[in-house]
């Protein structure tokens, strides 16, 4: 059903849909619309979930961690200082294996404190084994949901849905938002093989010594590595159901390009106005939209990337004292593949705005 | 006979890796025990942890989830709300008459539909992870209300990582991080008061005990079950490295730590104190407690050594009039100003 509808707003209802049992977050802007839509959606009887309030961030990551053991599906959302403070519970839900869906509504980290837009929160944890998505527009952030659950759910892999803050979350269009029964049909029960239950007492959380660590820890990078194809079917697979594309990777005016911009999120839609401008003032480029940040999607960037001659790299996060962490992940995507000349751009750092005018001007350099 | 005579009962069983002589261990089976097999345990890093899940072997005869170091009591509430959605939707009674998003729930999108009763939850921490780095999410815990038993197994000290001092940590005691030197008689610091603290946030049921009293850890822990909310249940277990002493005397340690006054046996209902283990007039003096164990041998040696044994001393003078506990004061002094 097509509504008008806050980015927050339409997590909320898209979340309702996927029917959690347990919802547990803590407010810090700009998640804070998301967190209490799902709160006013159970107030007024109509959700089912658990809502727990509580104190932390760390509390709510460890909350759902707990319910999605117990065989019950769940979500949480957060971003920036929130998502840092949850790091150590997020990378035990990755390696306990929970299907947990996150949403972080990316923003800066401090200090200084900023509120606003970028995307160094969640490159802070690309390590902690959660499959992370990117989203470039609201009905994009809305449709990545259910897919999120059931990619984490067949798979037993945490996945996070990004999107950034303020751009996708405050801002207002129109969202295609799917029937009950439409979701139902794309999104099975969740029913794992292993859960906390005491018909079948099962131990979770072990210590494991040094020969097993390694092992355990080498098969979920393998795990994750693999996940590519599963993701990809489970995209086509909404496609089928829902009409619309989810793809690891966007593109725009790439075949026979001299130039492509890389980008990750929102900036994509400004991007694309750039992208125009520049071919009518006779410029040969085209864009790239990165979708699927873990597992990266280094088959579908060479393929795109190979045969042009620069590739533009716009950074919303940096690793202090190297480079723009899209810029090293697309590098390693290339290396020994194909002769291309990489410029690495930092751009957009705490809300910084780009106009099309600053983008066109990276071109120049 | 019947062939069940010989069958281990225990719900966390033998071949852990536990020292001889653990007190936690020990008052860990006899609360599981006694919880029986309708329950899921909730583990925070430390001892327990280590010495019953080495992979990949379990000895846990119950649903068991470990997850880190300061969040069991969140891992709980969500254990818990996971099973209230889990029975709301068995019952099959949806909370909501909307009709615009929600059709009417099918039991069989459970995991487990047919459980019969909620299991109980209950949390097994260690006091690094009760006092100091879980502190925080145990309030919210208790903020909540949850429905949940937790369990403190008190052995006064990071022992897991080599004996440092922790919130609960005794003044005068030698532990690795308050060394014994020119400077120093160990700790400095006065133990938190978690017992006061758990009853100011309104758990429901509140105990004290020691591993020397497993009759008396399995009646509170049975009793504490009749009550809906957040309880809290902490027990003094002697620890053989960390304290210093021999496997045959955690035992007797741990009783000579509630007889002199030290380690006060309680049970506070929704901020009564309803029971105390009353001590002898002619109760042992603290010394008796300390000469066993290796973490006080330093005290004897010292002028400064003598004043925290005085301290020691006076503590459990204190704690015998605070709560009452010898044969003639009277009960029920304390406490009731946190009574809701």
């Amino acid at each position: 059903m097509k509504k008008i509808l806050e980015g927050s707003q339409a997590i909320a209802e898209i979340i309702n849909l996927c029917r959690p049992g347990v919802v547990s977050a803590y407010p810090i802007t700009p998640q804070t619309h998301i967190v209490e839509d799902l709160a006013k959606l159970k107030a007024d009887g109509i959700a089912d979930y658990e809502f727990v309030r509580v104190e932390s961030e760390f509390a709510a990551a460890s909350v759902v961690l707990g319910a999605v053991a117990s065989g019950v599906r769940a979500y949480t959302a957060t971003t920036s200082q929130g998502l840092l403070l949850m790091t150590e519970v997020l990378y035990n839900i990755a390696g306990l294996e929970m299907p947990v869906v996150m949403t972080c509504a990316n923003r800066a980290v401090g200090a200084p404190i900023n509120i606003w837009n970028d995307q160094q929160d969640a490159m802070s944890v690309r390590d902690s084994g959660w499959i992370m998505l990117f989203a470039k527009t609201i009905q994009e952030a809305v449709d990545m949901h259910p897919l999120a659950y059931k990619v984490a759910e067949s798979l037993s892999i945490p996945v996070m849905v990004n999107m950034d803050g303020f751009y996708l979350t405050h801002t207002t269009e129109e969202v295609n938002i799917p029937e009950q029964k439409a979701i139902d049909r794309y999104l099975p029960k969740f029913r794992p093989e292993n859960y906390l239950g005491v018909e079948n007492p099962k131990t979770f959380g072990y210590l494991a010594m040094p020969k097993e660590y390694q092992e355990i820890r080498l098969a979920l990078h393998e795990k994750i590595k693999n996940s590519r194809t599963s993701i990809v079917k489970a995209m086509k697979d909404f496609k089928n159901h829902f009409g619309r594309t989810l793809e690891p990777i966007s593109t725009y005016k790439t075949s026979d390009v001299n130039i492509v911009y890389v980008v990750m999120g929102s900036m994509y839609g400004t991007l694309k106005v750039a992208v125009d401008e520049l071919r009518s003032e006779g410029k040969s480029v085209g864009l790239v939209g990165i979708n699927m940040f873990r597992p990266f999607p280094d088959r579908e960037i060479l393929s795109v990337l190979q045969g042009t001659k620069k590739v533009i790299v716009v950074n919303r996060a940096v690793s202090l004292g190297t480079e723009g962490i899209l810029t090293t992940e697309i590098k390693k995507a290339l290396y020994g593949k194909c002769k291309v000349e990489i410029q690495d751009e930092i751009v957009g750092l705490g809300g910084k705005d780009m106009k099309v005018g600053d983008l066109k001007e990276l071109i120049k350099k | 006979m019947s062939k069940n005579k010989y069958k281990n009962q225990n719900l966390l069983l033998p071949g852990h890796t536990a020292c001889s002589g653990c007190g936690q261990n020990l008052a860990a089976r006899h609360v599981i025990n006694t919880l029986g097999p309708n329950t899921i345990v909730v583990n925070a890093t430390g001892c327990l942890e280590v010495t019953t899940t080495k992979y990949s072997e379990s000895a846990w005869g119950v649903p068991y989830i470990h997850s880190l170091f300061e969040n069991p009591a969140a891992v709980a509430t969500g254990v818990l709300a996971a099973f209230k959605y889990k029975s709301q939707i068995t019952n099959n009674k949806p909370q909501t008459n909307s009709k615009s998003q929600i059709q009417k729930i099918n039991p069989t999108n459970l995991a487990n539909p047919t459980t019969p009763t909620n299991p109980n939850v209950v949390v097994f921490a260690g006091d690094g992870s009760t006092f100091d780095i879980g502190f925080g999410l145990l309030a919210g815990m208790f903020e909540r209300g949850d429905d949940v038993l937790y369990v403190c197994f008190d052995n006064e000290g990071y022992q897991n990582t080599g004996a440092q001092a922790s919130g609960a940590s005794t003044i005068g005691s030698k532990t690795t991080t308050t060394p014994v030197g020119k400077n120093s008689i160990g700790s400095d610091l006065m133990k938190k008061n978690m017992v006061a603290f758990a009853v100011s946030q309104g758990a429901r049921y509140v105990a004290t005990s020691t591993i020397a009293y497993p009759k008396d850890i399995e009646n509170k822990v049975k009793e504490s079950m009749k009550y809906k909310g957040p309880k809290y249940i902490q027990i003094l277990v002697p620890c053989i490295p960390g304290w210093g002493t021999e496997p045959k005397d955690t035992v007797h340690i741990a009783r000579l730590a509630a007889t002199t006054g030290l380690y006060p046996i309680l049970e506070i209902v929704d901020g009564d104190v309803t029971k105390v283990l009353k001590v002898s007039a002619q109760r042992p003096k603290i010394e008796e407690y300390l000469k066993l164990q290796g973490r006080y041998k330093h005290l004897f040696k010292t002028k400064e050594g003598a004043e925290a044994i005085k301290k020691l001393q006076k503590i459990c003078d204190a704690n015998i009039e605070v709560y009452g506990l010898c044969p003639t004061c009277e009960e029920h002094q304390i406490l009731m100003q946190y009574k809701k």
